[in-house]
């Protein structure tokens, strides 16, 4: 993306008029903070050169642009996947964690708490600061405590302290919650790494430009081996919208890059449980973000539902927001069952265990059609293992 | 513009200030606490506006905006007890909510049901100085509706005074850097950052809140600034002792 582009964000935080920082006054010297300091870190030389050596030799970056040649061939067109659940620790949320962990270092703060629903950003982490030697606290809500317990397992193995979120609903936005009230009650020794594109400015940008490194790498690899660096399209789960975000950036200025984005509708869009913000949101404010969210006709917030524990986040992005507004991005859905459906598929036709996130964005494939001529590609975020108890009940393989 | 909120404080020193949940302890609880509240001596009330996520709160407003939005209160519910409440209560009483249910209510129209209730003033934690400034402000001029801002140990000196120069009612001193509740006494370094704003002289009259539960903390709030405010240190007297014991609870701050 240009420097300047019409979805970047503006000099106070919003994409259109999605965004900013409303946050309470005890918030303020701790994000501006990180607002007069976030851009001049990120560019600058030894900043790069230390984030773009961990991507390499720790995460193992590049990950593969893999041409998935059944799939291809069942869809009747040229399928692409971003080979994203190659990461160490199995999604692409590790991209963003050892960015932040190094604005962090430059900041001189000595303590990083997260918040995370299915344990994935959590775990990425708990990674980073045992990486780095920084005590490390994830909010996790008590419902997700008891139904992630893997991931649970390993944030604890990598030396970090699980505080169990008890208000509200005990899910992610819970966690959230207790992760800012966390940071007002501990304004100056403690950086806050949130997981997605979500949040006050500049959180969305910065995440968001972490990410970027995703569709950094896919225009070079399809360049080498298509010969056009330009896909027509490009389709990504969306929960907060971290992988899309990524995913899109680099081609967000490229109006002929159809960009697909994928919520997890549940048990059926107007079943009552789902996540599909942008069909069943509206304007308002969440996490201090002014975006799309699912609430009630009095502004409460709605808990959401997906069988996808990674996607049932009640709002987006707000630069997800714009794309959606402004019709740059096409924002479809797919049920827990239609995901599960592309679980299989993926497995049976290329033997890859997708993530349940991920198979969200494949499951779009049966929906739609493409040209024969068409160069697909499909962000593959994250992979399965953390999703084997879910994929043993659904597919039947207990004993 | 009549002005109420600065009247209060040309007549009063040591302003006692209460914070409670509308519709908490029950739903119909709202307008009798405010009357209690008045007869027993509080110079004035901040009436909450319940949310599903109340971040800058502790675990006792937590629980009792939960209470409340269980019980059935909304911005609309809360309009419609608070008509008529002049007929019987003269202190400055001000909404305390997130922003969230207030624009899906329309600010708009929040601020005139304010202005026709006789609502004097806001506290939005939520909405930070600037954007109010850039988008807001005019809304509640038009309504005559005061908006209150928060400040922090941490905040800078050039944005105190700024805060101060917009101020139309009183700045709202936040004792320590916390969620609210969560103190039982100041830190050490509390009465360092009180005096330091003390000597700033500033235009409008400061109340200090978060962390005021006891006489203590009250009247060492009073010798820094015009008065107090006292949120979940209530909150927990009504869950322990409820609404007909309120005073036995106000009588420790006179």
């Amino acid at each position: 993306m240009k420097e300047k582009s019409k979805f970047s964000v503006d000099s106070k935080g919003f994409y259109g008029e999605y965004g900013g920082a409303f946050i309470p006054e005890l918030l303020y010297p701790n994000v501006k903070e990180l607002e007069e300091n976030y851009l001049h870190i990120m560019k600058e030389e030894q900043f790069q050169k230390d984030f773009l050596a961990l991507l390499k030799d720790y995460v193992g970056r590049p990950t593969p642009l893999y041409f998935a040649k059944r799939l291809s061939s069942k869809y009747g067109c040229k399928i692409y996947l971003k080979r994203e659940d190659l990461n160490h620790t199995g999604a692409h949320k590790v991209n963003n964690t050892i960015g932040q962990i190094l604005v962090a270092q430059k900041l001189g703060k000595k303590r990083i708490i997260a918040e995370t629903g299915a344990g994935q950003h959590g775990v990425a982490t708990a990674t980073a600061c045992a990486l780095m030697g920084l005590e490390c606290i994830v909010y996790m809500g008590e419902v997700d405590i008891a139904r992630q317990a893997p991931n649970v397992a390993r944030m604890k193995m990598l030396g970090a302290k699980v505080i169990a979120a008890t208000s509200g609903s005990k899910t992610l936005k819970d966690a959230t919650n207790e992760a800012i009230r966390d940071w007002i009650n501990n304004p100056t020794d403690t950086y806050y790494i949130i997981g997605s594109v979500v949040g006050p400015h500049p959180y969305p940008d910065m995440v968001a430009r972490f990410q970027s490194v995703i569709s950094q790498e896919m225009k070079q690899q399809l360049l080498t081996q298509t010969g056009n660096e330009l896909p027509s399209c490009i389709i990504a789960c969306i929960g907060g919208g971290s992988n899309a975000a990524g995913a899109f950036y680099h081609f967000l200025d490229n109006e002929d890059v159809e960009l697909v984005a994928v919520e997890a509708s549940g048990k059926g869009i107007h079943s009552g449980e789902s996540a599909a913000t942008m069909v069943l949101g509206s304007d308002g404010i969440i996490h201090a973000s002014k975006t799309k969210l699912m609430q009630t006709k009095d502004g409460q917030i709605i808990e959401p539902y997906s069988i996808s524990a990674g996607l049932d986040y009640p709002g987006i992005g707000p630069l997800h927001a714009h794309l959606g507004e402004s019709g740059r991005a096409k924002f479809v859905s797919a049920t827990d069952d239609e995901a599960l459906s592309a679980v299989r598929e993926l497995c049976e036709l290329e033997g890859i265990i997708p993530a349940l996130e991920s198979a969200h964005a494949l499951a779009y494939l049966p929906k739609t059609s493409f040209n024969t001529n068409d160069t697909v590609v499909i962000n593959l975020s994250g992979r399965g293992d953390k999703d084997l108890s879910t994929y043993i009940n659904a597919f039947g393989y207990e004993q | 513009m009549s002005n109420r909120i600065k009247e209060q404080f040309k007549k009063k020193s040591n302003l006692l200030s209460i914070y409670f949940t509308a519709g908490y302890p029950k739903i119909d609880d709202t307008v009798d606490i405010i009357c209690r509240l008045e007869d027993c001596g509080v110079d004035m009330i901040e009436i909450g506006l319940p949310f599903s996520d109340p971040l800058a709160d502790g675990p006792v407003i937590q629980n009792s905006s939960e209470v409340s939005l269980a019980n059935g209160m909304n911005s609309e519910l809360l309009f419609k007890q608070l008509q008529g409440i002049r007929n019987r209560v003269d202190i400055p009483l001000l909404i305390m909510g997130y922003f969230n249910p207030i624009l899906q209510f329309g600010l708009e129209k929040f601020c005139s049901n304010c202005a026709s209730t006789g609502i004097d003033g806001l506290i939005i934690p939520d909405l930070p100085f600037e954007i109010y400034k850039d988008k807001y402000e005019q809304i509640f001029d038009i309504h005559g509706i005061h908006n209150t801002f928060l400040i922090t140990p941490q905040t800078s000196e050039k944005r105190i005074f700024e805060i101060d120069k917009w101020t139309t009612s009183f700045i709202y001193m936040v004792s320590t850097a916390s969620t609210t509740g969560i103190q039982q006494n100041f830190a050490t370094d509390t009465n360092a950052y009180f005096e330091r704003i003390n000597k700033l002289n500033l235009d409008s009259p400061a109340l200090i809140g978060f962390g005021i539960s006891n006489r203590a903390t009250f009247k060492t709030a009073c010798n820094f600034s015009q008065g107090a405010i006292i949120g979940s240190a209530f909150i927990k007297h009504l869950e322990n002792k409820g609404i007909n014991e309120i005073g036995s609870f106000v009588k420790n701050f006179s």
